[in-house]
């Protein structure tokens, strides 16, 4: 992490440290894996979606703290929401809850599950 | 030899107190006289070359083809008409493929390593749509290329062999004199990727006998944008062109064109002049040092980083490439702790963060937080990480601004960052 306040810099290191929601739903009815190509990070979603709600998600991944404590406070965030709900969370507004300066390069990796749950939104989703 | 804390004194933004460049095998930074070549050509002589008939642009074709005549001394080449101008190695690999690849039939193969850079494959692997196949040469245990697998891999079908010099993540040096000549000796096109090698160790192209030779300049002191192709005058005379268009021709009529010589024919459009100006000015810079003493000091370097690896005991570091530095240039990938990639599949719920491992992002940002600049991710090489068992390094490479002292900053803050996070 980048120069932030130290505040949200423990946030970032205590669900990088105990992510939340961390593991796979038995049968979930979405799933998405995610890379990062710069680094090779990824992050994969198990999603349960009912009546256009996410009743339940939960991810597993590889990644640096950022990738990770972001998916994990992502997950805690949309439990619960409708799914055009997810589509319209704004990635600016994603980072700025974060609460600390990524740069250009780390914000992707802040980004890659906001993007993996916008394609479960949206509808795209692995095979399996 | 030369002393490192002296020709930091010529690098303008090395007088930054906030930066440790620890990313030369990304790109290098600028001596002050580089930044005054390209400044003195804008200053006082640009203008468009090979063109004008008048005094500014002589003077700016002749300062393109003086460097032109310099830089391919600097790699040794006696002809400078041998040396292409090109943006990059990615440029002159891909002018190559391109080139080479219309000659080529289904079937036909390409032998490469398995330690290439991304600009190494990919552009052979467009002419797989041609049905042409790519074989890759094993490395050994400790990373060196396994020459006995390249050399059983040539076959009747082998067209072309592209090998880097040197590996811009493990630091092999491979033996590209006697590669290239296996392939001669079986009518096989050499082409060495050397972009990182001409920075870094002196390099003669005539006595490696390859057929072609690519490196960068932005790695060598040199502004970006500006690289050379380095070939045998018969081998880039029988190439086709890559590029078409003003520059490259001899006559234009509506239905057909002739072709300028080389290196002219693969100069398409305005070239970059104050890159080569700049990059001349690089290559003086680097042979007052000497190449041999530029080499020399990485070694040193290398050996010093690994006595400390030895000494300090830095828990979970691991680092990737050969011991013996004779056979490494001043490269260091390591990881703090094991970083496999990623599976779906093998990844059980609570194997979450390998224990006591800390991602390469996290040690490059933990890194930055005290001025030390290195790289992180997989290096435009995921197949040899795929093949490493990795996802990811982080990587500090080394230059001749380094010295010792950098090297010693940078072990003691792995230290601090291996015990906290
Ligand atoms: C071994 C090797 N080959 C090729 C390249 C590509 O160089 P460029 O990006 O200057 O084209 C690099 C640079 O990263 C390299 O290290």
């Amino acid at each position: 992490m980048n120069v932030g306040n130290e505040g949200f810099e423990e946030m970032i290191l205590d669900h990088y440290r105990n992510p939340r929601n961390y593991g796979r739903i038995e049968h979930p009815t979405s799933a998405i894996t995610e890379y990062n190509p710069v680094c090779g990070d990824a992050l994969h979603f198990t999603v349960n979606i009912r009546n256009s709600r996410i009743e339940d998600i939960k991810f597993i991944g590889r990644g640096c703290s950022v990738s990770m404590a972001a998916a994990s406070i992502l997950t805690e965030r949309v439990k619960g929401m409708e799914i055009h709900e997810v589509e319209q969370i704004r990635e600016e507004v994603f980072l700025k809850s974060l609460g600390i300066y990524l740069g250009p390069v780390r914000e992707k990796c802040a980004l890659l599950s906001l993007n993996a749950l916008k394609k479960i939104a949206g509808g795209k989703r692995d095979e399996s | 030899m030369f002393d490192s804390e002296e020709v930091k004194k010529d690098f303008p933004l090395l007088s930054r107190r906030d930066v440790v460049y620890l990313d030369n095998a990304a790109t290098t930074q600028k001596p002050k006289q580089v930044i005054e070549a390209v400044i003195d050509y804008y200053e006082n002589h640009y203008s468009n070359v090979h063109r004008g008939i008048y005094t500014l642009s002589e003077e700016a074709t002749d300062m393109y083809e003086k460097a032109r005549e310099n830089i391919a001394r600097f790699v040794g080449l006696r002809d400078a008409s041998s040396l292409v101008f090109v943006r990059n190695t990615t440029e002159a690999l891909n002018l190559l493929s391109y080139s080479l690849g219309t000659r080529l039939e289904s079937g036909d193969e390409i032998l490469l390593t398995e330690m290439e850079h991304h600009s190494n494959i990919v552009p052979w692997q467009f002419l797989q749509s041609k049905g042409v196949r790519i074989r890759y040469a094993k490395l050994t245990e400790s990373g060196l290329l396994d020459v006995d697998d390249l050399v059983s891999k040539i076959n009747r079908r082998t067209k072309i062999l592209s090998v880097s010099h040197v590996s811009n993540v493990l630091g092999s040096i491979n033996p590209v004199k006697e590669l290239c000549s296996y392939a001669r000796d079986n009518g096989i096109v050499s082409i060495v990727d050397g972009a990182q090698a001409v920075p870094h160790m002196p390099v003669n192209v005539d006595e490696i006998g390859c057929d072609f030779y690519a490196f960068s300049g932005h790695k060598m002191l040199g502004p970006s944008g500006i690289g050379g192709l380095a070939g045998k005058p018969e081998a880039l005379d029988e190439l086709i062109p890559f590029m078409g268009g003003g520059e490259m021709i001899r006559t234009v009529t509506y239905e057909s064109s002739t072709y300028a010589d080389v290196p002219l024919k693969f100069e398409a459009g305005t070239p970059n002049v104050e890159g080569a100006v700049g990059l001349s000015a690089a290559v003086n810079y680097l042979r007052r040092l000497g190449m041999q003493n530029v080499k020399k000091h990485e070694m040193d370097l290398m050996q010093h980083i690994l006595n400390l690896e030895d000494e300090m005991s830095i828990r979970n570091l691991r680092s990737y490439g050969p011991r013996d530095v004779t056979h490494r240039g001043g490269v260091y990938a390591f990881n703090i702790g094991n970083q496999p990639s990623f599976s779906v599949d093998d990844l059980s719920e609570d194997s979450t963060l390998a224990r006591g491992a800390i991602h390469p992002h996290d040690i490059a940002a933990e890194l930055n937080k005290r001025g030390i600049a290195v790289r992180s991710g997989h290096h435009c090489a995921m197949p040899l990480m795929g093949l490493l068992g990795l996802a990811a390094t982080a990587r500090a490479s080394f230059y001749i601004y380094n010295g010792k002292s950098d090297v010693d900053l940078f072990m003691s803050a792995l230290l601090e960052i291996s015990r906290g996070l």
